[in-house]
Protein backbone atom coordinates (compact mmCIF):
# COMPACT_ATOMS: atom_id res chain seq x y z
CA UNK A 1 0.00 0.00 0.00
CA UNK A 2 0.99 3.02 -0.15
CA UNK A 3 1.89 5.63 3.03
CA UNK A 4 3.15 8.74 3.93
CA UNK A 5 5.88 8.52 6.13
CA UNK A 6 8.60 10.31 8.03
CA UNK A 7 12.05 10.55 7.07
CA UNK A 8 13.41 13.85 9.77
CA UNK A 9 12.56 17.49 9.92
CA UNK A 10 10.74 18.36 7.14
CA UNK A 11 11.25 15.38 5.30
CA UNK A 12 8.05 13.42 4.75
CA UNK A 13 7.44 11.00 1.54
CA UNK A 14 4.82 8.97 0.40
CA UNK A 15 6.10 5.28 0.13
CA UNK A 16 5.16 2.02 -0.46
CA UNK A 17 5.41 -0.49 1.99
CA UNK A 18 3.27 -3.36 3.27
CA UNK A 19 -0.12 -4.24 3.69
CA UNK A 20 -0.98 -4.53 7.46
CA UNK A 21 -2.68 -7.20 8.54
CA UNK A 22 -4.97 -8.75 11.81
CA UNK A 23 -2.62 -9.52 13.99
CA UNK A 24 -4.82 -9.41 17.72
CA UNK A 25 -8.36 -10.92 17.97
CA UNK A 26 -9.68 -7.66 18.44
CA UNK A 27 -8.22 -5.80 15.52
CA UNK A 28 -9.52 -4.53 12.07
CA UNK A 29 -8.52 -3.79 9.65
CA UNK A 30 -9.92 0.08 7.99
CA UNK A 31 -9.27 1.29 3.86
CA UNK A 32 -8.95 4.54 4.82
CA UNK A 33 -11.41 6.66 2.79
CA UNK A 34 -10.19 10.47 4.35
CA UNK A 35 -7.71 11.34 6.50
CA UNK A 36 -6.33 14.77 7.80
CA UNK A 37 -3.16 16.54 8.73
CA UNK A 38 -3.12 17.69 12.30
CA UNK A 39 -1.26 20.77 13.39
CA UNK A 40 0.45 18.45 16.16
CA UNK A 41 1.09 16.16 13.13
CA UNK A 42 3.77 19.96 12.32
CA UNK A 43 5.26 19.29 16.05
CA UNK A 44 6.46 15.79 14.59
CA UNK A 45 7.54 17.51 11.11
CA UNK A 46 9.02 20.03 12.63
CA UNK A 47 11.42 17.49 14.90
CA UNK A 48 9.96 18.57 18.44
CA UNK A 49 8.90 15.09 19.41
CA UNK A 50 11.49 12.66 20.05
CA UNK A 51 11.39 8.88 19.77
CA UNK A 52 10.37 8.97 15.90
CA UNK A 53 12.24 6.64 13.57
CA UNK A 54 12.63 6.56 9.77
CA UNK A 55 10.03 5.16 8.02
CA UNK A 56 6.97 5.83 10.79
CA UNK A 57 3.30 6.18 9.27
CA UNK A 58 2.17 9.00 10.51
CA UNK A 59 -1.67 10.29 10.97
CA UNK A 60 -4.21 9.83 13.98
CA UNK A 61 -7.20 11.46 12.14
CA UNK A 62 -8.74 8.92 10.00
CA UNK A 63 -11.75 7.26 9.19
CA UNK A 64 -12.76 4.30 6.44
CA UNK A 65 -14.14 1.14 5.48
CA UNK A 66 -13.49 -2.12 7.80
CA UNK A 67 -12.63 -4.41 4.81
CA UNK A 68 -11.25 -7.23 8.06
CA UNK A 69 -12.29 -8.46 11.30
CA UNK A 70 -10.47 -10.12 14.11
CA UNK A 71 -12.22 -12.68 15.26
CA UNK A 72 -13.16 -10.84 18.30
CA UNK A 73 -14.09 -7.95 16.58
CA UNK A 74 -17.57 -6.75 17.08
CA UNK A 75 -17.27 -4.70 13.47
CA UNK A 76 -18.38 -5.83 10.35
CA UNK A 77 -17.53 -5.78 6.88
CA UNK A 78 -18.46 -2.73 4.81
CA UNK A 79 -19.27 -0.48 7.96
CA UNK A 80 -18.36 2.96 8.15
CA UNK A 81 -15.81 4.20 10.90
CA UNK A 82 -14.32 6.98 12.52
CA UNK A 83 -11.12 5.92 14.64
CA UNK A 84 -10.44 7.95 17.90
CA UNK A 85 -6.67 8.89 17.77
CA UNK A 86 -6.43 7.10 21.08
CA UNK A 87 -5.88 3.39 21.45
CA UNK A 88 -7.92 2.23 24.83
CA UNK A 89 -9.23 -1.17 25.52
CA UNK A 90 -12.33 -0.24 27.43
CA UNK A 91 -11.54 -2.85 30.54
CA UNK A 92 -8.90 -1.20 32.47
CA UNK A 93 -9.50 1.06 35.49
CA UNK A 94 -8.94 4.29 33.72
CA UNK A 95 -11.14 2.93 30.88
CA UNK A 96 -14.08 2.17 33.59
CA UNK A 97 -13.41 5.64 34.63
CA UNK A 98 -13.97 7.37 31.21
CA UNK A 99 -10.43 8.42 31.48
CA UNK A 100 -9.90 6.53 27.95
CA UNK A 101 -6.36 8.81 27.11
CA UNK A 102 -4.74 7.28 30.17
CA UNK A 103 -5.48 3.36 29.18
CA UNK A 104 -2.44 1.83 29.49
CA UNK A 105 -3.31 -1.56 27.73
CA UNK A 106 -2.33 -0.55 23.79
CA UNK A 107 0.59 0.69 24.52
CA UNK A 108 3.23 -2.11 23.81
CA UNK A 109 5.28 -2.83 27.27
CA UNK A 110 8.37 -2.32 25.52
CA UNK A 111 6.95 1.17 24.43
CA UNK A 112 6.30 2.43 27.89
CA UNK A 113 9.56 3.03 29.01
CA UNK A 114 10.26 6.34 27.96
CA UNK A 115 7.03 7.56 29.40
CA UNK A 116 7.58 6.24 32.61
CA UNK A 117 11.01 8.40 32.69
CA UNK A 118 9.90 11.16 31.63
CA UNK A 119 6.56 11.48 33.19
CA UNK A 120 6.30 8.86 35.81
CA UNK A 121 3.46 6.75 34.34
CA UNK A 122 3.25 5.08 30.83
CA UNK A 123 0.20 6.79 28.27
CA UNK A 124 -2.29 5.68 26.04
CA UNK A 125 -1.37 4.50 22.48
CA UNK A 126 -1.90 6.60 19.81
CA UNK A 127 -1.49 6.01 16.17
CA UNK A 128 1.07 7.54 14.32
CA UNK A 129 2.84 9.48 17.31
CA UNK A 130 6.10 8.33 17.78
CA UNK A 131 7.08 5.32 19.60
CA UNK A 132 6.57 7.21 23.10
CA UNK A 133 3.27 6.44 22.33
CA UNK A 134 3.43 3.14 20.80
CA UNK A 135 5.35 3.27 17.72
CA UNK A 136 2.05 2.38 15.87
CA UNK A 137 1.51 3.08 11.92
CA UNK A 138 -0.95 5.81 11.22
CA UNK A 139 -3.81 6.45 9.49
CA UNK A 140 -2.25 8.77 6.08
CA UNK A 141 -2.11 5.55 4.08
CA UNK A 142 -4.40 3.19 2.33
CA UNK A 143 -5.04 0.85 4.83
CA UNK A 144 -4.82 0.99 8.78
CA UNK A 145 -4.57 -1.94 11.43
CA UNK A 146 -6.55 -0.76 14.36
CA UNK A 147 -6.29 -2.63 18.17
CA UNK A 148 -9.31 -2.69 20.49
CA UNK A 149 -11.68 -2.20 17.44
CA UNK A 150 -14.63 -3.64 19.32
CA UNK A 151 -14.21 -0.32 21.62
CA UNK A 152 -12.75 2.23 19.69
CA UNK A 153 -14.38 3.20 16.20
CA UNK A 154 -17.85 4.86 16.19
CA UNK A 155 -19.65 2.98 13.03
CA UNK A 156 -21.21 6.29 11.24
CA UNK A 157 -24.87 5.78 9.64
CA UNK A 158 -24.87 5.60 6.04
CA UNK A 159 -25.40 8.31 3.89
CA UNK A 160 -23.24 10.93 6.08
CA UNK A 161 -20.34 12.09 3.89
CA UNK A 162 -17.27 11.89 5.39
CA UNK A 163 -16.34 15.04 5.98
CA UNK A 164 -19.26 16.12 8.26
CA UNK A 165 -17.79 13.13 10.90
CA UNK A 166 -13.73 13.08 10.16
CA UNK A 167 -13.19 15.54 13.26
CA UNK A 168 -14.48 13.51 15.61
CA UNK A 169 -11.57 11.29 15.32
CA UNK A 170 -9.60 14.11 17.16
CA UNK A 171 -10.04 17.82 16.96
CA UNK A 172 -13.78 17.82 17.52
CA UNK A 173 -13.75 16.03 20.91
CA UNK A 174 -10.53 17.65 22.04
CA UNK A 175 -12.50 21.67 21.40
CA UNK A 176 -14.88 20.06 23.58
CA UNK A 177 -13.06 18.42 26.32
CA UNK A 178 -11.44 21.99 26.42
CA UNK A 179 -14.48 24.07 26.67
CA UNK A 180 -15.67 20.92 29.41
CA UNK A 181 -12.61 21.95 31.15
CA UNK A 182 -12.92 25.40 31.47
CA UNK A 183 -15.87 24.86 33.44
CA UNK A 184 -17.78 27.45 32.13
CA UNK A 185 -20.42 29.54 33.97
CA UNK A 186 -23.38 31.34 32.73
CA UNK A 187 -22.34 35.06 32.14
CA UNK A 188 -18.88 33.94 31.96
CA UNK A 189 -16.22 35.53 29.18
CA UNK A 190 -13.99 32.92 27.82
CA UNK A 191 -10.21 33.47 26.24
CA UNK A 192 -8.93 30.97 23.63
CA UNK A 193 -5.70 31.65 22.69
CA UNK A 194 -4.89 30.13 19.02
CA UNK A 195 -7.55 29.75 16.16
CA UNK A 196 -6.56 26.51 14.87
CA UNK A 197 -8.76 23.77 14.36
CA UNK A 198 -8.99 22.95 17.77
CA UNK A 199 -8.92 26.61 18.74
CA UNK A 200 -12.16 27.02 16.70
CA UNK A 201 -14.05 24.25 17.68
CA UNK A 202 -13.77 25.11 21.27
CA UNK A 203 -14.98 28.45 20.35
CA UNK A 204 -18.15 26.74 19.23
CA UNK A 205 -18.13 24.52 22.03
CA UNK A 206 -17.75 27.04 24.54
CA UNK A 207 -20.71 28.97 23.60
CA UNK A 208 -22.89 25.62 23.40
CA UNK A 209 -21.69 25.23 26.87
CA UNK A 210 -22.85 28.58 27.82
CA UNK A 211 -20.12 31.22 28.03
CA UNK A 212 -21.99 34.85 27.37
CA UNK A 213 -18.71 36.17 25.68
CA UNK A 214 -15.56 34.43 23.87
CA UNK A 215 -12.16 36.43 22.77
CA UNK A 216 -10.03 34.74 20.10
CA UNK A 217 -6.54 35.59 20.00
CA UNK A 218 -4.01 34.67 17.32
CA UNK A 219 -2.57 36.71 14.49
CA UNK A 220 -3.38 35.26 11.29
CA UNK A 221 -6.14 37.35 9.73
CA UNK A 222 -8.37 34.57 7.87
CA UNK A 223 -8.28 32.55 11.40
CA UNK A 224 -9.11 35.02 13.26
CA UNK A 225 -12.34 35.59 11.02
CA UNK A 226 -13.54 31.98 11.45
CA UNK A 227 -13.40 32.89 15.13
CA UNK A 228 -15.76 36.01 14.53
CA UNK A 229 -18.04 34.41 12.07
CA UNK A 230 -19.03 31.99 15.42
CA UNK A 231 -19.68 35.15 17.53
CA UNK A 232 -15.80 35.42 19.53
CA UNK A 233 -14.64 38.95 19.28
CA UNK A 234 -11.22 39.23 18.50
CA UNK A 235 -7.71 40.13 19.66
CA UNK A 236 -4.80 40.33 16.79
CA UNK A 237 -1.74 40.01 19.14
CA UNK A 238 0.61 41.10 15.96
CA UNK A 239 -2.05 44.30 16.40
CA UNK A 240 -2.79 44.49 20.21
CA UNK A 241 -1.38 44.05 22.96
CA UNK A 242 -3.69 41.10 24.58
CA UNK A 243 -3.07 41.37 28.15
CA UNK A 244 -3.75 44.94 27.79
CA UNK A 245 -6.98 44.45 25.78
CA UNK A 246 -8.43 41.42 27.67
CA UNK A 247 -8.02 43.25 30.89
CA UNK A 248 -9.86 46.67 29.41
CA UNK A 249 -12.34 44.36 27.69
CA UNK A 250 -13.03 42.60 31.00
CA UNK A 251 -13.32 45.76 32.91
CA UNK A 252 -10.30 44.80 34.41
CA UNK A 253 -11.27 41.61 35.89
CA UNK A 254 -9.95 38.93 33.11
CA UNK A 255 -11.54 35.80 31.28
CA UNK A 256 -13.36 33.36 33.34
CA UNK A 257 -11.63 30.87 31.99
CA UNK A 258 -9.02 30.80 30.02
CA UNK A 259 -8.03 28.15 27.30
CA UNK A 260 -4.69 27.37 25.72
CA UNK A 261 -4.78 25.97 22.34
CA UNK A 262 -1.06 26.47 20.81
CA UNK A 263 1.39 24.72 22.42
CA UNK A 264 4.84 24.02 22.40
CA UNK A 265 5.33 25.78 18.88
CA UNK A 266 4.05 29.63 20.10
CA UNK A 267 4.59 32.08 17.34
CA UNK A 268 5.51 35.65 17.95
CA UNK A 269 8.48 37.83 18.61
CA UNK A 270 8.05 38.06 22.29
CA UNK A 271 10.98 38.01 24.28
CA UNK A 272 10.44 34.99 26.32
CA UNK A 273 9.52 33.25 23.22
CA UNK A 274 12.69 33.93 21.66
CA UNK A 275 14.57 32.78 24.61
CA UNK A 276 12.39 29.38 24.74
CA UNK A 277 13.46 28.98 20.64
CA UNK A 278 17.14 29.74 21.29
CA UNK A 279 16.81 27.09 24.51
CA UNK A 280 14.64 24.88 22.50
CA UNK A 281 17.10 24.43 19.75
CA UNK A 282 20.16 23.77 21.77
CA UNK A 283 17.87 21.45 23.88
CA UNK A 284 18.23 23.23 27.15
CA UNK A 285 14.26 23.67 27.18
CA UNK A 286 11.67 21.61 24.90
CA UNK A 287 8.83 23.48 24.81
CA UNK A 288 8.03 27.70 23.52
CA UNK A 289 5.44 28.13 25.96
CA UNK A 290 4.79 31.83 25.55
CA UNK A 291 0.42 31.05 25.14
CA UNK A 292 0.03 29.28 28.00
CA UNK A 293 2.09 32.07 29.97
CA UNK A 294 0.17 34.85 28.94
CA UNK A 295 -3.29 32.95 29.08
CA UNK A 296 -2.28 32.04 33.05
CA UNK A 297 -1.38 36.26 33.62
CA UNK A 298 -4.59 37.44 31.85
CA UNK A 299 -6.78 34.80 33.56
CA UNK A 300 -9.15 36.16 36.56
CA UNK A 301 -8.53 35.59 39.94
CA UNK A 302 -10.00 31.91 41.04
CA UNK A 303 -10.57 31.37 37.14
CA UNK A 304 -9.72 28.59 35.63
CA UNK A 305 -7.09 27.48 33.03
CA UNK A 306 -7.53 24.75 30.55
CA UNK A 307 -4.93 23.80 28.18
CA UNK A 308 -5.87 21.08 25.07
CA UNK A 309 -2.75 22.44 23.47
CA UNK A 310 0.55 19.56 23.39
CA UNK A 311 3.26 20.16 25.40
CA UNK A 312 6.00 17.30 25.27
CA UNK A 313 8.64 18.08 28.00
CA UNK A 314 10.19 20.53 30.27
CA UNK A 315 9.43 24.18 30.33
CA UNK A 316 10.96 27.41 31.77
CA UNK A 317 9.73 30.39 33.26
CA UNK A 318 6.45 29.22 34.10
CA UNK A 319 4.09 31.48 35.88
CA UNK A 320 3.40 28.84 38.49
CA UNK A 321 3.36 31.73 41.71
CA UNK A 322 0.30 33.32 39.20
CA UNK A 323 -1.31 29.82 39.36
CA UNK A 324 -0.97 29.94 43.13
CA UNK A 325 -1.43 33.10 44.09
CA UNK A 326 -4.56 34.04 41.65
CA UNK A 327 -6.06 30.44 42.97
CA UNK A 328 -6.35 28.94 39.58
CA UNK A 329 -7.33 25.60 38.45
CA UNK A 330 -5.64 24.20 35.66
CA UNK A 331 -7.02 21.10 33.70
CA UNK A 332 -5.56 19.38 30.73
CA UNK A 333 -4.88 16.08 29.33
CA UNK A 334 -4.94 14.02 25.94
CA UNK A 335 -8.35 14.23 24.84
CA UNK A 336 -10.30 11.55 26.53
CA UNK A 337 -12.36 10.80 22.70
CA UNK A 338 -14.45 7.86 23.42
CA UNK A 339 -16.19 9.82 25.92
CA UNK A 340 -17.51 12.71 23.94
CA UNK A 341 -18.40 10.67 20.10
CA UNK A 342 -22.25 9.66 20.87
CA UNK A 343 -23.15 13.48 21.93
CA UNK A 344 -20.94 15.27 19.44
CA UNK A 345 -22.30 12.99 16.61
CA UNK A 346 -25.75 13.81 17.65
CA UNK A 347 -24.21 17.52 17.20
CA UNK A 348 -23.27 17.46 14.27
CA UNK A 349 -26.07 15.26 12.90
CA UNK A 350 -28.27 18.21 14.28
CA UNK A 351 -26.44 20.73 13.11
CA UNK A 352 -25.74 22.19 16.30
CA UNK A 353 -21.84 21.82 15.08
CA UNK A 354 -20.49 23.23 12.18
CA UNK A 355 -17.43 20.79 10.63
CA UNK A 356 -16.87 21.34 7.22
CA UNK A 357 -16.20 25.00 7.01
CA UNK A 358 -12.79 24.52 8.45
CA UNK A 359 -11.66 22.42 5.55
CA UNK A 360 -9.40 24.67 3.05
CA UNK A 361 -7.59 21.79 0.90
CA UNK A 362 -8.75 18.54 -0.37
CA UNK A 363 -6.02 16.64 -1.69
CA UNK A 364 -4.83 13.09 -2.43
CA UNK A 365 -2.67 10.88 -0.33
CA UNK A 366 0.21 11.22 -3.33
CA UNK A 367 0.12 14.78 -2.63
CA UNK A 368 0.58 14.52 1.16
CA UNK A 369 3.98 16.02 1.27
CA UNK A 370 2.85 18.71 -0.64
CA UNK A 371 0.21 19.00 2.01
CA UNK A 372 2.80 19.37 4.80
CA UNK A 373 4.74 21.70 3.33
CA UNK A 374 1.56 23.94 2.98
CA UNK A 375 0.28 23.54 6.49
CA UNK A 376 3.60 24.65 7.51
CA UNK A 377 4.44 27.79 5.94
CA UNK A 378 0.82 29.22 5.28
CA UNK A 379 -1.06 28.67 8.19
CA UNK A 380 -3.29 32.05 8.00
CA UNK A 381 -4.77 30.25 4.40
CA UNK A 382 -4.47 26.84 5.20
CA UNK A 383 -6.32 25.64 7.81
CA UNK A 384 -7.29 22.12 7.87
CA UNK A 385 -6.35 19.49 5.08
CA UNK A 386 -8.06 16.32 4.13
CA UNK A 387 -6.27 13.87 2.08
CA UNK A 388 -7.93 11.28 0.36
CA UNK A 389 -6.25 8.05 -0.83
CA UNK A 390 -8.87 7.34 -3.53
CA UNK A 391 -8.46 10.68 -5.27
CA UNK A 392 -5.05 9.97 -7.22
CA UNK A 393 -7.01 7.20 -9.34
CA UNK A 394 -10.09 9.36 -9.69
CA UNK A 395 -8.21 12.70 -11.00
CA UNK B 1 7.88 11.27 74.42
CA UNK B 2 8.39 11.16 71.13
CA UNK B 3 10.63 8.30 69.51
CA UNK B 4 12.89 8.02 66.26
CA UNK B 5 11.36 6.32 63.11
CA UNK B 6 13.49 3.06 62.69
CA UNK B 7 11.90 2.51 59.78
CA UNK B 8 9.83 4.27 57.02
CA UNK B 9 6.64 1.80 56.11
CA UNK B 10 8.08 1.94 52.10
CA UNK B 11 8.69 -1.25 50.99
CA UNK B 12 12.52 -2.62 51.68
CA UNK B 13 13.01 -3.33 47.85
CA UNK B 14 12.67 0.93 47.86
CA UNK B 15 15.14 1.13 50.26
CA UNK B 16 17.96 3.46 49.73
CA UNK B 17 20.52 2.13 52.26
CA UNK B 18 19.68 -1.76 52.59
CA UNK B 19 22.98 -3.67 52.19
CA UNK B 20 22.46 -6.82 50.64
CA UNK B 21 24.37 -9.28 48.39
CA UNK B 22 21.56 -10.28 46.60
CA UNK B 23 19.76 -8.55 43.82
CA UNK B 24 16.58 -7.38 44.94
CA UNK B 25 13.71 -6.61 42.18
CA UNK B 26 10.04 -5.62 42.71
CA UNK B 27 7.12 -4.32 40.99
CA UNK B 28 3.69 -3.64 41.70
CA UNK B 29 0.76 -3.75 39.02
CA UNK B 30 -3.02 -3.40 39.41
CA UNK B 31 -5.19 -5.90 36.84
CA UNK B 32 -8.76 -5.37 36.81
CA UNK B 33 -9.42 -9.00 37.37
CA UNK B 34 -10.27 -11.24 40.55
CA UNK B 35 -7.56 -12.55 42.10
CA UNK B 36 -8.16 -15.99 41.72
CA UNK B 37 -7.96 -16.14 37.81
CA UNK B 38 -4.85 -14.07 37.97
CA UNK B 39 -3.22 -16.63 40.36
CA UNK B 40 -4.39 -19.54 38.42
CA UNK B 41 -3.26 -18.03 35.61
CA UNK B 42 0.37 -17.82 36.71
CA UNK B 43 0.06 -20.84 38.60
CA UNK B 44 0.27 -22.92 35.69
CA UNK B 45 4.02 -21.92 34.97
CA UNK B 46 4.37 -22.64 31.46
CA UNK B 47 1.94 -19.68 30.58
CA UNK B 48 4.55 -17.08 32.02
CA UNK B 49 6.20 -17.56 28.58
CA UNK B 50 3.56 -15.82 27.10
CA UNK B 51 4.13 -12.49 29.18
CA UNK B 52 7.60 -12.95 29.90
CA UNK B 53 11.03 -11.87 27.76
CA UNK B 54 13.35 -13.92 26.68
CA UNK B 55 11.70 -17.51 27.66
CA UNK B 56 12.77 -20.65 25.89
CA UNK B 57 11.12 -22.81 27.20
CA UNK B 58 9.17 -23.36 30.99
CA UNK B 59 8.11 -27.25 31.21
CA UNK B 60 6.43 -28.53 34.27
CA UNK B 61 7.65 -31.36 35.86
CA UNK B 62 4.93 -31.89 38.36
CA UNK B 63 2.43 -29.81 40.10
CA UNK B 64 5.17 -28.11 42.17
CA UNK B 65 8.40 -28.10 39.91
CA UNK B 66 9.12 -26.73 36.90
CA UNK B 67 12.40 -26.49 34.45
CA UNK B 68 13.08 -22.65 32.86
CA UNK B 69 15.51 -22.43 29.88
CA UNK B 70 16.01 -18.59 29.36
CA UNK B 71 17.74 -16.95 26.86
CA UNK B 72 21.11 -15.00 27.87
CA UNK B 73 23.95 -12.90 25.50
CA UNK B 74 25.90 -14.01 22.81
CA UNK B 75 22.98 -16.80 21.55
CA UNK B 76 23.75 -18.42 25.05
CA UNK B 77 21.00 -20.08 27.19
CA UNK B 78 20.83 -20.65 31.27
CA UNK B 79 18.72 -22.93 32.90
CA UNK B 80 17.20 -24.42 36.22
CA UNK B 81 14.70 -25.81 38.01
CA UNK B 82 12.21 -23.92 40.46
CA UNK B 83 10.37 -25.36 43.16
CA UNK B 84 7.30 -24.05 44.97
CA UNK B 85 7.64 -23.29 48.37
CA UNK B 86 4.45 -21.58 49.32
CA UNK B 87 1.45 -21.84 47.94
CA UNK B 88 -2.16 -20.10 49.21
CA UNK B 89 -4.27 -20.49 46.24
CA UNK B 90 -5.64 -17.39 45.05
CA UNK B 91 -3.71 -15.28 46.86
CA UNK B 92 0.10 -15.78 46.84
CA UNK B 93 3.13 -18.04 45.19
CA UNK B 94 6.17 -18.58 46.53
CA UNK B 95 9.29 -20.12 44.91
CA UNK B 96 13.22 -20.83 45.15
CA UNK B 97 15.81 -22.64 42.45
CA UNK B 98 16.90 -25.84 43.12
CA UNK B 99 20.71 -27.40 43.37
CA UNK B 100 23.00 -25.77 40.98
CA UNK B 101 20.73 -23.15 39.15
CA UNK B 102 22.99 -21.19 36.76
CA UNK B 103 21.16 -18.25 38.13
CA UNK B 104 19.91 -18.81 41.58
CA UNK B 105 16.81 -17.13 42.16
CA UNK B 106 13.83 -16.84 44.64
CA UNK B 107 10.13 -14.76 44.56
CA UNK B 108 7.12 -14.35 45.67
CA UNK B 109 3.93 -13.05 43.83
CA UNK B 110 0.93 -11.73 46.19
CA UNK B 111 -2.72 -11.03 44.55
CA UNK B 112 -4.62 -8.73 46.79
CA UNK B 113 -8.11 -7.16 45.42
CA UNK B 114 -8.98 -4.20 46.24
CA UNK B 115 -12.44 -2.73 46.23
CA UNK B 116 -13.27 -1.10 42.92
CA UNK B 117 -9.91 -1.41 41.37
CA UNK B 118 -9.24 -5.41 40.83
CA UNK B 119 -5.83 -7.10 42.01
CA UNK B 120 -2.77 -5.80 43.32
CA UNK B 121 -0.45 -8.14 42.05
CA UNK B 122 3.06 -7.38 43.74
CA UNK B 123 6.12 -9.79 42.57
CA UNK B 124 9.64 -9.74 44.57
CA UNK B 125 12.29 -11.66 42.81
CA UNK B 126 15.68 -12.14 44.64
CA UNK B 127 18.64 -13.42 42.38
CA UNK B 128 22.33 -14.30 42.88
CA UNK B 129 24.54 -13.73 39.79
CA UNK B 130 26.59 -16.53 39.12
CA UNK B 131 30.32 -16.83 38.90
CA UNK B 132 32.33 -18.06 36.33
CA UNK B 133 32.49 -16.06 32.48
CA UNK B 134 28.87 -17.00 31.75
CA UNK B 135 27.75 -15.49 34.98
CA UNK B 136 29.49 -11.74 34.23
CA UNK B 137 27.68 -12.04 30.76
CA UNK B 138 24.22 -13.10 32.81
CA UNK B 139 25.05 -10.18 35.32
CA UNK B 140 25.74 -7.76 33.42
CA UNK B 141 22.55 -7.91 31.09
CA UNK B 142 20.51 -8.85 34.62
CA UNK B 143 21.60 -5.84 36.50
CA UNK B 144 21.28 -3.09 33.53
CA UNK B 145 17.50 -3.14 33.96
CA UNK B 146 16.21 -5.95 36.11
CA UNK B 147 13.18 -3.71 37.36
CA UNK B 148 12.36 -2.40 34.20
CA UNK B 149 12.50 -6.23 32.54
CA UNK B 150 9.73 -6.99 35.86
CA UNK B 151 8.32 -4.01 35.20
CA UNK B 152 7.12 -4.82 31.20
CA UNK B 153 6.78 -8.24 31.61
CA UNK B 154 3.91 -7.70 34.56
CA UNK B 155 2.14 -5.24 31.94
CA UNK B 156 2.12 -7.40 29.60
CA UNK B 157 0.46 -10.13 31.94
CA UNK B 158 -2.19 -7.20 32.69
CA UNK B 159 -2.48 -6.33 29.41
CA UNK B 160 -3.45 -10.42 28.45
CA UNK B 161 -5.80 -10.42 31.66
CA UNK B 162 -7.90 -7.08 31.01
CA UNK B 163 -8.09 -7.30 27.48
CA UNK B 164 -6.94 -10.56 25.87
CA UNK B 165 -4.23 -9.98 24.28
CA UNK B 166 -1.10 -8.49 24.26
CA UNK B 167 -0.43 -4.19 22.43
CA UNK B 168 1.80 -4.91 19.82
CA UNK B 169 2.66 -2.44 17.14
CA UNK B 170 3.53 -4.99 14.58
CA UNK B 171 1.53 -3.97 11.47
CA UNK B 172 2.21 -7.35 10.23
CA UNK B 173 2.37 -11.04 11.02
CA UNK B 174 5.88 -11.18 9.93
CA UNK B 175 6.92 -7.95 12.23
CA UNK B 176 5.13 -10.12 14.85
CA UNK B 177 7.29 -13.18 14.37
CA UNK B 178 9.98 -10.39 14.20
CA UNK B 179 9.71 -8.69 17.80
CA UNK B 180 9.42 -12.20 19.55
CA UNK B 181 12.47 -13.21 18.55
Amino acid sequence: MRALTWHGKHDVRVDTVDDPEIVNPRDAIIKVTSTAICGSDLHLYDGYIPTMKAGDILGHEFMGEVVEVGPKSTLKKGQRVVVPFTISCGQCYHCGKKQFSACPNGLPADNQDIAMEAYGHEMAGLFGYSHMTGGYAGGQAEYVRVPFSDFGPLVIPDGVEDEKVLFLTDILPTGWMAAENAEIEPGDTVAVWGCGPVGLFAVQSAFLLGAARIIAIDHFPHRLELAKKFGAETINFEESATYDALMEMTGGIGPDAVIDCVGLEAHGAFADNIIDQIKASTFLGTDRIHAIRQAIIACRKGGRVSMPAVYGGFVDKFPLGAVMQKGLTLKTGQTHVQRYLPALLAAIMEGKIDTTFMISHRMALEDAPKGYKLFHDEQDTTTKIVLKPDMALAA
Amino acid sequence: MSQTLAHDDAPVTASKTADSKRELVAQAVTINRPAQELYDFWREFPNLALVMENIVSIEALDRNRSHWVVRAPGGRTVEWDSLVTKDVPGREITWQSEGDADVANSGRIVFEEVPGRGTVVTATIAYEPPAGAIGKIVAKVLQREPNVQARRDLRRFKQLMETGEIATNARTLRMLAEENT
